[in-house]
């Protein structure tokens, strides 16, 4: 019998592999930026249980507007990566600490 | 014009002409400042002539006008008032004239100075602050004259503020007329807070009422407290008056220039202390504490103040001395209750001590700012007009029969000697031998000044700043706005007591005023025995003071005239009396060891340890220094690695998933 | 039903495996290609879930457009990918310990007794046939949500104005015309009237 908590389970264990991801790739800009999306799939995943299992459609038209707002955010951190490349030629994070204090 | 309009003009016009030429001095420039100054207080002179014309003949009553009323507060009422009775009349004359007569010195005295305009403002002040004094009829502007003329006094004897001396003996002033005041305000204060009122007619109405009442200042000790308030009314006069021990600041105040040793020394603001005293003869009568402490006070005064006058080598110190000294005497009169003899001696003291100021700085100036009297000499030949006014001045002063100062000194003595308050004895000897003190200084003085050989030399090529004995050029007589008011001011020094000592002294004049007790009226007392002034002044070969005037005046022609070197052999026969004497029963340096440098220690400790020490460098520095600190730390946070902010992020929010779990 | 359960495990197991993927393998293309495969299980999942307008949402907005755009800057930046795997056995035991406890603190909540379980949340009747998820959504995304729903395309305008800001470069040396200077010029500027006489021709 699959219950609400099966799936909310799914969406914990999604997020917290994005955070391990998060910890164990601080150089990989673009991996980085994959485990955020990986973080919203499960956000995503739990607003859609729930619109399911208390028929409430409000849910789903969040996850839109999530999927919207992540889709835009992805373009523009692309497009900031692709422009920190071409000048510095590396995505390595430990050499991009200018806003040092 | 009204009566109202007059007694508020007679302030008021030194006040705008001490504005205009002060404030507006690039307008109207040097002659501007003089003409508008002496203007406003010849104006003032002739108004203040004009009121006591009409209190002489035409009976005017005693006034007490209520001006305005600044605020009431608690239901004390605090004005401006002016009461106008003979007391205050006198003293309003007398201050406008003398202060007339030193405006018109002034322009001769001051004409090559630089500050000229300022010091036509400042003695155009002061002679608005002496007349608010003098008219107050409310102990609230009383003590704003008091203040305002002590203020004025510190300008100007810090006149010329680029000397270090003069800046000191500023400083001296002030604050020794501070202690004094201090004691002024504390009378004042307890005035409030016993009558609840400050206005004198309230004040002495209800006066006695408050006899027998106590007061515990020190546990155990109980004191009356009309004692108290008269006592600490009369430390205020101690300190303005000059009477030992507050008396250090009146020599050093000869660092200002002359027109104001005579104005303000000699004439005005010192007898501001005697004025208040004899205006709170209500007040005074009901202590006989209080006054024999004020006797014996101005008796002490007196004769240490002639001694140490007797050993002086500037002229003006000499002086100075002889200020003190009869301020003494005018204190030991107010202490046996002859208010109206203390009053007498005032004016003519005022006249006598300013002319012979003014002629002091005349010799000063025609020998180009020499004040020691071992350089001059011989000065008659070239200065006839200030000789003959120094001798009417000091003959004033010693007390030769007719002339003024006599009739107003031996009242004093005479009623110091029908005294029988305590401490009336040693008064008695203190002015008797004050007498052939003062004699005795006074010759000294005329004789090294004008008569003998010159002891200075003339040399023409000697620059403008030449050694002490070296003069420049021959001194010649001074101009005629410098001798006119010594003209002036000696008509009154010869005349003024032989007219007025009867009706002054034993006539009433003054007793719409002061309130004497019938039984220690002793000039009442005197006068039994006053047959008129001619019988007075005859009277007067059979009396002690006479002849110890006349064995002064002995001595000192003795020594001067005839065996100068005799002067420096008694020097070196008493070297330890001489240089008692000489250092002012070191007096000054005492003050510097138990206060000032004590003083001064606190207020270096204060400086440097508490102000730059704990204020500036450990609150202020160092709560700037720990931010720094704590700044420098925090920042080293920002690493600028995005992952370490994510990993932040992501702590804090397993920890705040970890509190809500928890909770 | 079994089938239901069943195929849930399948696709969640695919899921999981392919965000391990993700985060464990080398090669960058190989992480954007797992985490098409996650995004296509989470499809499956939601199709299970009755929400079939978002499970094809996910499918074209999402794989068809970001992770191909993720492809493209992956594969167009010429990436060094050595140094960067270099700290991962150094942090695997850091990493793992923050994945379980967060893993731990959410889990707890979860399960906490009854709070989501069948009795709290019972799963609702399927929809009946002629049901369209997607007319539903719509019916409330154009009444409830208008606003928010063009407040999206603004973000998505200014999304694609910063892109294409961001990474705009000009090529140097380019001629190039500027109307607005052109339509400000005088003819005085340009053309100078001169007064002549005529003058015979040289050389006739």
């Amino acid at each position: 019998m699959l219950t609400l908590t099966h799936f909310l389970t799914l969406g914990a264990m999604l997020f917290s592999l994005s955070v391990a991801g998060i910890f164990l790739n601080r150089k990989n800009v673009i991996i980085l930026l994959m485990c955020i999306e990986l973080m919203l799939l499960a956000v995503n995943m739990n607003f859609v249980a729930f619109s399911r299992f208390l028929s409430n459609l409000d849910g789903q038209v969040f996850v839109f507007f999530i999927l919207t707002v992540a889709a835009a955010e992805a373009a523009i951190g692309l497009a900031i990566l692709v422009v920190l490349f071409r000048n510095r030629q590396t995505i390595n994070v430990t050499e991009l600490d200018d806003l040092k204090g | 014009m009204s009566l109202k309009t007059i007694l508020v003009l007679i302030p008021l016009l030194p006040l705008a002409a001490a504005a205009v030429a002060g404030l507006f001095r690039n307008q109207v420039g040097r002659a501007g400042s003089h003409w508008v100054a002496i203007l406003g207080v010849a104006a003032s002179f002739f108004l203040s002539a004009w009121v006591l014309y009409m209190q002489m003949f035409d009976n005017l009553a005693p006034q007490n006008l209520s001006i305005y009323t600044w605020m009431v507060s608690d239901g004390i009422r605090f004005e401006i008032g002016f009461l106008i009775d003979h007391l205050s009349v006198l003293m309003m004359t007398v201050v406008t004239f003398v202060s007339l007569m030193v405006h018109i010195y002034t322009v001769g005295y001051m004409a090559e100075d630089p500050g000229y305009q300022r010091f036509f403002s400042y003695i155009a002040l002061f002679t608005f602050s002496m007349l608010m004094l003098v008219m107050s009829n409310n102990f609230l502007q009383l003590f704003f004259g008091w203040e305002a003329v002590g203020l004025v006094s510190y300008l100007l004897i810090g006149f010329w503020f680029k000397r270090e001396s003069a800046i000191a003996a500023g400083l001296k002033a002030f604050l020794v007329n501070r202690v004094g005041d201090f004691g002024f305000l504390l009378g004042i204060a307890a005035v409030l807070y016993c009558f609840g009122t400050l206005d004198y007619s309230s004040v002495f109405g209800q006066a006695d009422s408050i006899v027998g009442k106590t007061v515990s200042i020190l546990p155990g000790f109980e004191w009356q407290w009309i004692t108290v308030i008269c006592v600490c009314l009369f430390i205020g006069a101690m300190g303005k008056s000059a009477q030992a021990p507050l008396h250090v600041w009146l020599p050093d105040s000869m660092e200002g220039p002359t027109p104001i040793s005579a104005l303000i020394h000699a004439a005005t603001m010192v007898t501001a202390g005697i004025f208040m005293v004899a205006r709170m003869s209500p007040l005074f009568e009901l202590s006989d504490a209080a006054l024999s402490f004020v006797m014996l006070i101005g008796a002490v005064t007196a004769l240490s103040m002639g001694l140490v006058g007797l050993v002086q080598n500037d002229i003006k110190r000499v002086i100075a001395y002889s200020t003190l000294s009869q301020l003494g005497y005018m204190t030991v009169a107010l202490g046996v209750s002859a208010y109206s003899a203390a009053i007498f001696h005032l004016m003519t003291h005022a006249f006598f001590k300013a002319l012979l100021f003014l002629c002091a700085g005349s010799v000063i100036i025609a020998l180009h700012h020499q004040q020691d009297m071992r350089f001059m000499g011989g000065l008659r030949k070239q200065m006839p007009i200030t000789w003959i006014t120094a001798w009417i001045g000091t003959l004033a002063l010693i007390g030769f029969p007719f002339f003024s100062g006599f009739y107003s000194k031996d009242g004093i003595i005479e009623a110091v000697h029908e005294s029988s308050r305590f401490g009336a004895d040693v008064a008695y000897w203190a002015v008797l031998i004050g007498v052939l003190i003062t004699s005795f200084y006074s010759f000294r003085l005329l004789y090294l000044t004008f008569h003998g050989q010159p002891r200075y030399k003339v040399d023409v090529g000697a620059g403008d700043h030449p050694p002490d004995g070296i003069v420049q050029h021959v001194p010649h007589e001074s101009p005629l706005v410098v001798t006119i008011p010594l003209i002036l001011l000696a008509i009154p020094s010869v005349i003024i007591g032989y007219l007025t000592i009867e009706p002054v002294l034993f006539g009433g004049w003054l007793s719409d005023a002061i309130a004497v007790m019938p039984q220690n009226d002793t000039v009442a007392a005197v006068g039994e025995h006053f047959h008129g002034p001619v019988a007075m002044a005859t009277h007067a070969l059979k009396t002690a003071p006479f002849w110890l005037m006349i064995a002064g005046f002995a001595l000192a022609t003795f020594i001067y005239q005839f065996r100068p070197a005799l002067a420096d052999q008694l020097q070196q026969k008493m070297p330890r009396l001489h240089r008692l004497l000489e250092n002012k029963f070191f007096i000054d340096e005492l003050y510097q060891k138990a206060f000032i440098s004590r003083t001064v220690n606190i207020g270096n400790f204060l400086w440097k340890k508490a102000d730059a020490g704990l204020i500036d460098d450990v609150l202020v520095n160092g709560s700037a220094r720990l931010v720094g600190n704590l700044a420098g730390r925090v920042r080293l946070w920002q690493s600028g690695y995005l992952f370490q902010y994510a990993f932040a992020m992501i702590v804090g929010l397993i920890g705040m998933i970890a509190i809500w779990v928890m909770w | 039903m079994p089938i239901y359960e069943i195929v849930f495990y399948a696709f969640s197991l695919v899921m999981l495996g392919g965000a391990v993927m993700v985060i464990t393998v080398r090669n960058p293309v190989y992480a954007a290609l797992s985490l098409v495969l996650t995004f296509f299980s989470a499809s499956a999942i939601w199709m299970l879930l009755e929400v079939e307008f978002l499970a094809i949402i996910l499918i074209l907005v999402y794989v068809g457009a970001v992770m191909v755009l993720f492809l493209f800057v992956v594969m167009m930046l010429d990436i060094n990918v050595d140094p960067l795997k270099e700290g991962f056995i150094r942090y695997l035991p850091a990493g793992i310990v923050v994945a379980l406890l967060m893993a731990g603190e959410l889990l707890v909540v979860i399960w906490s007794k009854g709070r989501f379980e069948a009795g709290a949340y019972p799963l609702p009747a399927p929809h009946p046939a002629g049901y369209s998820n997607t007319k539903a959504v719509g019916e409330l995304l154009f009444t409830n949500y208008l606003l928010a729903f063009e407040v999206a395309g603004v973000v998505l305008l200014v999304a694609i104005i910063a892109a294409v800001a961001l990474t705009l470069r000009h090529r140097s040396g380019g001629h190039r015309q500027n109307p607005a200077l052109q339509v400000r010029v005088m003819s005085d500027e340009r053309v100078r009237l001169v007064k002549m006489k005529p003058e015979p021709r040289q050389g006739s």
